[in-house]
């Protein structure tokens, strides 16, 4: 009797006993990330009196929180593509243009440590050296006769942002990237070459078409990882810079909007367009996958 | 041809070396300036010698080893209950742990917050009393929002682990010798995912100690609130306690590399920015 139903999978006690394995997991999940982001849901659709409304959703429009989702779009896109192009570029230059493999090794391992470098101490490194009294600003100043804050530049703005989150942004790219671009198989480009075929039209006709889904997937991942982002924004411009993350931050801080809800329906917003990101990845991963190993 | 494409790859690595290079050299040799018209470690002398950077650091550093030990209490088993019994569940697992992609750590926190300045009850019983008000229970959200956050890397190193092995096999030959689910996990399973766990133990150690988000708004005296406090007041202790940050993260990495070595570098993809 006990041997033949450890044959059934599916009868019914079998699997109550079975699910218990993994209550532990789901317990957790629910409790740290499924539940506190239902109340956030929640929170979203109730008034300051309690009562239920979907004007918060409306009130995203405001001029204010509209501009700081558009900043963070802008920052977080800019930053993804830029910092993609550049990262894939780095990618290919390890990869298949002939470099010693030491730099290879070298520069893989020193994405890794720059992709998790970031938060606080990336914000100081960057104030330290393009900040106003930074190294290179008064160098610049100094020696050179170039005040770049004269010139417009300033750390503490949009492009000083992109340019902070460059450090974390290319090297993730880098870092996914090399080992597509190992899945280039060599048959291709000889293939393509005995059919008469320039390296340009070869990058242009086959390895950019086939690599492109996981281009634009790694992209996707960069994207959200900028928009997430709030400690190196926040370390680097001490909250004076309107992002989504940032006014969040204000918002819990002190209800600076003078309305629970609409913060909370500010939260919401970014998960929907991180979920959107996401799924985006999801499809774009699920093509290059037909090509790449 | 080929000799130009080489060219324009050394252009590529130089380029990008200055530009990781140059934050670093400018932040190091700025922390070595604490001295009038002499090059000296003093900044670095004060940080170690602030007892509020020993203190914070500690408590980081035991959040980190909670959090580690605390996810590999909870994904260990969990994946390896997937792999062996209910693969079919494989979909609503991966799931769950693909979700803080889409929260980030502001609006966990928010969430968490939220939800858990109350009671948690359940009609009129009150089950616990609201987890914030005590040191104990906001360091117990703090783990747990650690855990979530290293969740998706966590989960996905002990998986890979997994598939590397034939769990099937190895479970059925240690349950013929007569060994316990328990003695299975620990004697069986864990010693053969040492360096998976390993990585991601590491990585989850690299977001940990210098995260800002959640530990700033529970309010807890960590590492990563007294870095940002510091630097409102100070000029050279940041900057020698970046490049202090810096060589831990480098640290930590370097370990990774070495233990995964030869298998590609996605596994070391994370952060807290």
């Amino acid at each position: 009797m006990a041997a033949s139903t450890a044959r059934l999978p599916f009868t019914s006690r079998q699997l109550s006993l079975v699910w218990l394995g993994l209550l532990p997991f789901f317990l957790f999940a629910f409790a740290f990330l499924i539940a506190p982001a239902a109340s956030l849901l929640i929170g979203s659709f109730r008034d300051s009196q309690g009562a239920l409304t979907f004007q918060n959703f409306i009130d995203l429009s405001t001029p204010s929180i509209r501009n700081a989702y558009w900043l963070s779009i802008r920052v977080s896109a800019v930053t993804a593509v830029v910092g993609g192009a550049f990262g894939f570029l780095l990618a290919y230059a390890v990869t298949q243009a002939g470099l010693p493999a030491w730099v290879r090794t070298g520069l893989i391992t020193f994405c890794g440590v720059a992709s998790n470098f970031a938060g606080v101490p990336l914000a100081f490194a960057f104030i330290r050296v393009l900040g106003r009294a930074g190294v290179i600003s008064q160098a610049l100043k100094n020696d050179a006769g170039v005040d770049i804050y004269q010139l417009g530049f300033n750390l503490y703005s949009f492009a000083g942002l992109s340019l902070t989150y460059f450090y974390f942004q290319f090297p993730l790219m880098v870092l996914i990237m090399a080992p597509a671009l190992d899945g280039l198989k060599r048959e291709w480009r000889e293939a393509s070459a005995n059919l008469g075929a320039t390296a340009i039209q070869y990058w242009r006709l086959i390895a950019l078409p086939i690599l492109m889904p996981s281009i634009l997937g790694t992209m996707i991942l960069l994207f959200g990882n900028a928009f997430g982002a709030y400690a190196t924004a926040f370390a680097l411009t001490g909250g004076s810079l309107n992002l989504v993350t940032i006014q969040i931050g204000a918002q819990m801080r002190g209800d600076v909007l003078h309305n629970p809800g609409l913060g909370y329906a500010m939260a919401l917003g970014m998960v929907a367009i991180m979920g959107g990101a996401l799924g985006l990845y999801v499809w774009l991963q699920r093509i290059s996958e037909r090509w790449l190993r | 041809m080929k000799k130009r494409a080489s060219l324009w790859g050394w252009f590529w690595v130089l380029l990008g070396v200055v530009y990781f290079l140059v934050p670093l050299v400018g932040t190091f040799t700025f922390s070595l300036e604490m001295k009038r018209d002499v090059l000296s470690f003093a900044s670095y002398q004060a940080v170690f010698a602030d007892p509020d950077f020993a203190r914070t650091f500690l408590f980081s550093n035991q959040m980190a080893l909670l959090t580690i030990i605390g996810s590999l209490a909870l994904f260990v088993p969990t994946a390896y209950w997937v792999h062996l019994k209910v693969p079919h569940l494989r979909p609503v697992v991966e799931f769950i742990t693909l979700m803080p992609f889409v929260i980030p750590a502001i609006v966990l926190v928010f969430g968490m917050i939220k939800l858990y300045k109350n009671p948690v009850t359940i009609g009129s019983l009150t089950l616990i009393q609201a987890p914030t008000n005590s040191v104990l229970g906001t360091n117990m959200l703090l783990v747990a929002g650690y855990i979530v956050l290293a969740m998706p890397y966590m989960y996905r190193a002990v998986d890979t682990g997994l598939r590397a092995m034939d769990v099937r096999s190895l479970t059925e030959a240690a349950q013929s010798l007569g060994a316990n689910w328990f003695t299975i996990i620990v004697r069986v399973i864990l010693p053969n995912l040492r360096a998976a766990l390993l990585s991601g133990a590491l990585l989850t150690f690299a977001i940990v100690v210098g995260e800002l988000t959640l530990a700033n708004f529970l309010d807890r005296p960590a590492f990563g609130p007294y870095l940002w406090l510091l630097g409102q007041h100070r000029a050279y202790e940041p900057a020698a306690l970046s490049i202090i940050s810096f060589s831990l993260t480098w640290a930590a990495m370097g370990m990774i590399f070495l233990v995964s070595r030869g298998r590609g570098g996605q596994g070391q993809v994370a952060g807290a920015h």
